[in-house]
């Protein structure tokens, strides 16, 4: 089983990143870039053949470490 | 007074912390991140600047699951005195020894450089041989030093005296480096126990080096 873990900025935290990014995107002609949001991604594999068990686990993770729920959000999203 | 100076992966501030103390007379120990506990006589323990693990996941992510940081925190929950400095800042962040989280800096640039730093509250032990609105000039030398409070977060703060000290120029007026929310550089927590700044007092000990405004700061912890 496989967990994938986005953790991006919470809304209504200035993504610095993002913005460099949306900049540069539309410094090179793409126009139609309205927002950008820099994030990152987190691939686990794991010996878990319950899913929602599984899904648990790295909710518990994220809290632990992956994400600083200060600043951060985080999404799971499980694969058998 | 003898101070422990915790060691992780990648730090690289812990002989300089180590060199400062020295010079103000401290009895000195390096805490190896393995440990798990802090030695009963320290009156003081120091997470020094640096990369923990290399700054992976988030800075001062991966240093908050090491050993040694149960036992900060029961070190802390019982009384302790705690500074951290730079990364040991960002650690005790990570840890939830102190308030809010650094992110990356606004201009997304590594800044090292001397800044200009006003002192807000001196009703503590480490700055209060610090004047309020006294400038002193410390060396900043950060990737990730732009502080993050939510709204309510920093209403707590300033209705503490949580915070300690500020960005300015020369003058004391404001000059944000990096985004902290209300230029702040450093903070402490609800009881007055737990330290943390970006700037490196440590590294302003002497003028050969530019500036010795770090030694009254560091002082105000011997016989506090």
């Amino acid at each position: 089983m496989k967990a994938i873990v986005n953790v991006f900025l919470k809304n209504g935290v200035l993504d610095s990143q993002g913005k460099a990014v949306q900049h540069a995107l539309s410094g090179h002609g793409f126009d139609s870039v309205k927002d950008v949001r820099v994030g990152k991604q987190i691939i686990i594999e794991m010996n878990e053949s319950d899913a929602a068990l599984a899904k648990e686990k790295v909710a518990h993770m994220c809290e632990e470490l992956l994400a600083n729920t200060v600043i951060e959000d985080y999404e799971i999203e499980i694969q058998a | 007074m003898k101070v422990g100076i915790i060691q992780f992966p990648g730090t690289n501030c812990e002989y300089d912390t180590q060199h400062a103390f020295a010079a103000l007379g401290c009895e000195t120990q390096i805490l190896w991140h393995k440990e798990e506990s802090i030695p009963s006589d320290m009156d003081l323990v120091v997470a020094a600047g640096g990369f923990s693990y290399g700054d992976y996941l988030r800075s001062g992510a991966i240093a908050k699951m090491s050993p040694i940081m149960k036992a900060l925190k029961i070190y802390a929950e019982n009384g302790g005195k705690v500074l951290g400095i730079c990364n040991g800042f960002q650690v005790l962040t990570e840890t939830g020894l102190l308030p809010g989280a650094l992110k990356r800096n606004e201009g997304l640039h590594f800044i090292s450089r001397h800044h200009h730093l006003k002192v807000v509250n001196n009703d503590n032990d480490f700055l209060r041989h610090c004047a309020v609105d006294q400038v002193v000039n410390i060396p900043i030398a950060h990737h990730d030093g732009n502080f993050y409070i939510d709204a309510a977060g920093l209403s707590e703060l300033y209705a503490n005296n949580q915070v300690l000290l500020k960005y300015t120029d020369s003058s004391g007026n404001i000059d944000n480096p990096n985004g902290s929310v209300d230029s702040i550089a450093g903070i402490c927590n609800k009881s007055k126990n737990v330290f943390g700044l970006m700037p490196h007092p440590e590294r302003a000990m002497e003028m050969l080096l530019g500036s010795d405004d770090g030694r009254a700061m560091l002082e105000g912890f011997i016989n506090a």
